[in-house]
């Protein structure tokens, strides 16, 4: 009798490892698949289906569980079961292993995430459906909501409420100051914001306003959102280095630095601040007179109860398109369908309601005091809008106001150049021209390997 | 070719069989541990690195596609390498210099020694959440008490995590203060080194340095070893302080238009974990992840390999 050499039984044996490996990892390769619309909910056949979404305050809960209660009302057959506070990371998880216990409409607070939720067709395209209802997105929704919510013409989400962002700034001290009206331009801004600040020691007793990246909203996206800057050409590809606004707002951040004290001086500053989403954000205490901010902070002004005069205005614009004003930086909530959804019939019927609906939309934004996302609900009289909140339904309703665009691999885009930003507040990098090139080209192999 | 060689006796293959089936039983809890929780994850790692995969699509085979991005077309991977190799050259060596620094005093130590054990040994149960969060509140450089106390003093107030240059010494002081678990081993090796070694060496006349270098250092040599290896490792997988200091410190919650800047203050704290999860995660780009999970794997398996040399050399010679 012979026996095969250990050799021999090795290789069979690597064969077997290979074979079993390659089973495991093609299980491990599930990729989404199509669900349908034919659910019988048209016909008044019960269906229930899932909703998850990522709010978590009470008062929010509240407002989005009223929402659905309200909805079911309309639409007796179609049940809807909630579940809160779901990250986007989870969110994406469960959309890829699909099943049963998956989501059939997801929202999310990033509209960051739009580009991969659309170009992968994991969140259905809503076209088709908005179509088949007469529903014209152009003519429903504002220009920069309905901009983020789609990527490269895949309708894949809608704006589900809406942040608009402008300028906070400190009425007293402005009387004291001999400042009479908010600031309309840049050039009108960088003077008050010297104006407005008192130096103490190395320090400040006040400063006028905190210009750094770090410095809570005062991110380059949102600079740059009063600049109307595109972030991408028509080719796809980075157009931050020859977009001539990019540079214009590096720039003019890095004079604003300079003049207020330096980047040194203002960091240690800024470290002093306390939580941005706390009684002691630094506007609300008093140490900074002037802050860009999104809306939601006007019912945090009113409940923290400041000890001194606040009001709102849009944040200023450059110099050379002073005609823009009013404009602002946007982003919102947005929501979809799952695509691997056998219910799909039902959750558009539920993902418009939220979206278009406006009531609905009206009721939701007064409850949690975001921007309405709907032209309509922005006009609507229901709308509880006191001056200091209606400056940021304006905002929203401004043709001008503009967004970050979404990209197939998410905000990865924003963190190249919000690096590049720090380096030039800072001094690191003095050539912006070159800072900006060999940003631009990071950012386009960025898009280039996730496609 | 063939090898032919002479068949066994049915009971002697029986009991060889049992043999075989009952050492295979005995290793099978170990077996399937290493096959799920190692074997499989590490091909599948190297399966990705080949392919083009976001998340939710079917993974497309790309060749070398993501190592040639992550080598020549993503700056902050090398970036993430040069910090990595920082922490775990200076991190550790001083990690380590100061456990055994501490184990010393605290087995010296004759009154109190209760006090010091516990007071170094404590700050370790510490979660590292915690602990760093405690760490940027007192070294914040506006209101934090240790930057007050220089300025008291006169001497220069840094800006800690908020400084590029002073941001991975600040890691390195937040990971020397939890050296507890060094500690702990540092005193149990040294308490068993034999007290007969240091009367001898007392009587030949050698000084308390040479004991230390002629009779303590030889006779711990494995658990330096030890310590060493495991803080690379720890050194190699540093990702939950550096990512709680940056947040804390840059003070920027992350939304649209907002992102939080990983490795805060300008990349200085970013390391290979960081990298990992932001490619895949953030980038859905699952193959380029792999790639540096596995350039990860690699660096720490012959950091690991290169001193388990050295120390059966070591060995060898002692």
């Amino acid at each position: 009798m012979t026996r095969r050499a250990p050799s021999a039984r090795r290789r069979s044996l690597a064969g077997i490892t290979a074979a079993v490996c390659a089973t495991l990892l093609a299980s491990a390769c599930t990729g989404t698949n199509s669900g349908g619309g034919q659910d019988g909910s048209a016909s008044g056949q019960d269906v229930t289906i899932t909703f998850w979404h990522g709010w978590s305050q009470d008062n929010e809960v509240k407002a989005i569980n009223d929402n659905v209660a309200a909805f079911e009302k309309l639409h007796p057959n179609i049940h809807v079961k909630v579940v809160g506070n779901i990250a986007d990371d989870k969110a994406q998880q469960a959309l890829r292993a699909g099943g049963p216990d998956a989501p059939d409409v997801v929202s999310s607070f990033s509209t960051d995430n739009v580009g991969k939720f659309c170009s992968s067709h994991v969140w259905a395209d809503l076209a088709p459906m908005l179509a088949k209802d007469g529903v014209d997105p152009a003519k429903t929704f504002p220009a920069a909501m309905l901009k983020y919510s789609q990527y490269q013409g895949n309708q894949c989400s809608l704006p589900l409420l809406g942040d608009a962002y402008g300028l906070f700034y400190n009425k007293t001290a402005f009387a004291a100051a001999g400042i009479t009206a908010p600031p309309r331009t840049f050039g009108e801004f960088a003077e008050d914001a010297a104006k407005l600040t008192v130096t103490d020691g190395d320090s400040y007793k006040q400063l006028g306003f905190m210009p750094n990246y770090h410095g809570y909203e005062t991110a380059i996206a949102h600079y740059l959102g009063q600049y109307g800057s595109t972030y991408f050409g028509p080719d796809g590809k980075s157009d931050i280095a020859t977009d001539p606004t990019v540079a214009a707002a590096l720039g003019w951040q890095k004079q604003l630095v300079d003049r207020l004290g330096g980047f040194d001086k203002l960091e240690k500053y800024r470290t002093s601040f306390g939580d941005e989403f706390s009684a002691k954000n630094p506007f609300t205490t008093g140490q900074v007179a002037m802050s860009l901010d999104g809306e939601w902070r006007t019912a945090s002004l009113a409940e923290d109860k400041p000890d001194f005069e606040w009001a709102t205005a849009p944040f200023p614009v450059p110099d050379d398109q002073a005609s823009t004003y009013g404009r602002g930086y946007q982003t919102g909530t947005i929501v979809g369908i799952a695509n691997g959804s056998r219910k799909q019939t039902a959750a558009w019927t539920f993902v418009k309601y939220l979206t278009t609906d406006t009531d609905a939309v009206v009721s939701f934004a007064n409850a949690i005091h975001n921007v309405p996302s709907t032209l309509a609900a922005l006009d609507s009289p229901k709308l509880e809008a006191d001056p200091n909140f209606r400056t940021f339904v304006d905002i929203a309703k401004n043709p001008n106001s503009s967004t970050t665009p979404a990209s197939v691999n998410g905000g990865a885009y924003q963190v190249s150049l919000q690096n590049l930003s720090f380096r030039v507040e800072s001094g690191e990098q003095g050539d912006l021209k070159a800072g900006l090139t060999a940003t631009a080209k990071e950012i386009d192999d960025a898009v280039n390997q996730a496609k | 070719m063939t090898t032919v060689i002479p068949t066994l006796p049915p009971a002697l293959r029986r009991k060889r069989r049992r043999e075989r089936a009952r050492t295979l039983a005995f290793l099978s809890p170990w077996l399937i541990g290493f096959g799920f929780f190692f074997l499989y994850p590490l091909l599948s790692t190297v399966y990705f690195s080949f392919t083009h995969y976001d998340g939710y699509l079917a993974p497309v085979f790309s060749g070398f596609r993501n190592w040639d991005f992550v080598f020549t077309k993503y700056p902050p991977f090398w970036q993430g390498l040069g910090n990595t190799l920082w922490l775990v050259a200076v991190m550790v060596t001083l990690r380590v210099a100061f456990g055994l620094g501490v184990g010393l005093l605290v087995t010296k130590v004759k009154t109190g020694s209760g006090f010091f054990r516990t007071a170094f040994y404590l700050p370790y149960l510490a979660p590292p959440v915690a602990a760093t969060m405690a760490f940027a509140f007192l070294l914040n450089p506006g209101t934090g008490p240790v930057n007050h106390l220089l300025g008291e003093i006169g001497l220069p107030q840094p800006g800690w995590f908020t400084d590029p240059s002073w941001s991975k010494p600040a890691l390195t002081m937040l990971a020397m203060w939890g050296i507890g678990d060094l500690m702990v081993i540092f005193m149990a090796a040294l308490l068993d080194v034999p007290r007969e070694q240091y009367e001898a060496a007392e009587l030949d006349g050698a000084s308390a340095p040479q004991r230390f270098r002629f009779v303590t250092l030889p006779n711990i040599a494995p658990i330096v070893v030890f310590a060493v290896v495991t803080g690379v490792i720890q050194a190699m997988q540093y990702y939950t302080q550096a990512i709680v200091a940056g947040k804390v410190a840059s003070g920027v919650i992350g939304g649209s238009g907002q992102q939080f800047e990983s490795g805060y203050p300008h990349g200085s704290t970013w390391t290979l974990p960081q990298m990992v999860y932001n490619l895949g995660f953030q980038h859905y780009d699952y193959g380029s992840a792999c790639v540096v999970a596995l350039i990860l794997f690699a660096l720490t398996m012959a950091f690991t390999s290169i001193l388990l040399r050295r120390r059966s050399g070591f060995l060898t010679e002692d």
